[in-house]
């Protein structure tokens, strides 16, 4: 490689990896706990014996009614449901367009009704870990500056792969030279676990960098797609009365054999429009149970309106939350998901001491050249 | 300390097997239950071999 490709790709890597260095170790910090954020949510929760046969599920416009019982004079957001446990939350407001911040939640069993104790979703410890780990508390500017750090977090790791190869061109893969200097062996050590965990932190990074554009996404689908049904009723007010939610789900699960209600946002809450239910289906393999199939059912008539499709970006936006959050292979793969993120802090950690260490860049330069021509470097 | 023998072929190979690697690990689990999910731990778990196997093998 000339020279002045290696210097180029080499303040590449050092510009991109400083900049995004700290928010990337908050971010690798952050993550750790919100791997196992399921577990540590039971683990707080009372502990309450499941039956072994649950009974029916109790209505919903009943459950809703429950909910709303607990929180006097806030209107219902969103219904959902738990498949591997017997309940089903329900999101409250004081209006329907409510913040996810100021919601607060009622979880109920999904037979007999009874308020199952819980922390609200947006409070505690956990709550702020992931508002540190999304939007720094900055909300839709702190996301995206999240984003930009995870992409170039992701020009690090290509960088950092393109300067591997003359570096590497005369040692073994895996070679670890902890007895020369110490600088070296760091070195060796950010070569090392930084090229293991290449694919890994390429994908969690790109991915959680499309996690950021979340909401431009989800607002974009509103007004896109939604906003077609939503014209045939312009000019009307948004209902006050509204049909059976449990007669707007068993419509959904007929015109969606073979699915199973996820969540149902209701009319206002900005997934359905002001004049319909969504019925949000899913299927039941780990990549179907991701890929949500909205189903449009009349607020006031309780008739069906539309199954759109969701579009291609809604789709890798979806697919891309199990990529970065690691919860699709159960525990083990959570175990293993934390222990590549504590590699990742090692790679991270290693290349601040490399560039603390660093001396000039012409330096590091003939270094990376001695590496390509000789073996030796440090 | 021996002078380190050139290997054969490109140091991009085993980067590459590696990513691909990762790949299958990272699909394997979402495509389905059981031994789609054994096949990503099975692969993430010889990641993590490999950096505990160069720390062994380290050179002092």
């Amino acid at each position: 490689m000339q020279r002045t490709t290696i210097k180029a790709w080499f303040l590449i890597h050092k510009w991109t990896s400083l900049v995004c260095t700290l928010f990337l170790l908050l971010l690798c910090l952050t993550g750790l706990p919100l791997i196992f954020a399921e577990e540590i949510d039971h683990l707080a929760e009372p502990h309450a014996e499941q039956p072994a046969a649950p009974g029916p599920a109790r209505n919903f416009d009943d459950q809703v009614n429950t909910a709303l019982a607990q929180y006097p004079g806030n209107v219902p957001l969103f219904v959902g449901w738990d498949p591997e446990a017997n309940t089903m939350y329900v999101n409250t407001g004081a209006r329907a367009d409510t913040p996810p911040p100021q919601m607060k939640t009622a979880l109920l069993d999904s037979s007999t009704g009874a308020v199952v104790p819980a922390a609200q979703f947006n409070e505690g410890v956990m709550y702020f870990i992931l508002r540190l780990h999304t939007d720094l508390f900055l909300g839709l500017p702190g996301m995206l500056f999240m984003g930009l750090m995870g992409l170039l977090f992701a020009v690090a790791i290509i960088s950092g792969l393109v300067l591997y190869g003359p570096f590497m061109r005369r040692q073994r893969f895996g070679t670890l030279r902890t007895g020369r200097s110490r600088r070296l062996a760091w070195l060796d050590l950010h070569n090392v676990i930084g090229v293991v965990t290449l694919g890994w932190a390429l994908v969690v990074g790109i991915t959680g960098a499309i996690n950021t554009v979340a909401k431009p996404l989800e607002a974009a689908w509103q007004s896109e797609q939604l906003g077609e049904f939503a014209a045939r009723y312009a000019g009307q007010p948004r209902p006050t009365t509204l049909a059976s939610l449990q007669d707007a789900v068993d419509t959904a699960l007929a015109a969606a054999p073979g699915m199973r209600p996820a969540f149902v946002s209701f009319p206002g809450t900005g997934y359905s429009g002001d004049h319909h239910y969504g019925v949000f289906m899913q299927g039941n393999t780990p990549l179907t149970e991701r890929l949500y199939r909205p189903v449009l059912i009349d607020a006031v008539t309780g008739e069906l309106t539309a199954q759109p499709q969701l579009p291609t970006y809604m789709s890798v936006l979806l697919l891309s939350q199990p990529l970065h959050f690691g919860d699709y292979g159960r525990l083990p793969l959570k175990i293993l998901w934390a222990l590549l993120d504590l590699l990742t802090i090692a790679v991270l950690v290693s290349g601040l001491y490399l560039w603390i260490k660093r001396g000039n860049t012409e330096a590091r330069v003939t270094e990376i050249e001695r590496a390509e021509k000789t073996g030796g470097a440090a | 300390m021996s002078r380190p023998s050139a290997p054969n072929g490109s140091p991009f190979t085993a980067p590459a097997w590696i990513a691909a690697a990762s790949v299958l690990g990272l699909v394997s689990a979402l495509v389905g239950d059981g031994i789609f999910d054994v096949v990503s731990w099975a692969v993430f778990a010889a990641l993590v071999g490999l950096v505990v196997r160069a720390w062994v093998k380290r050179t002092r």
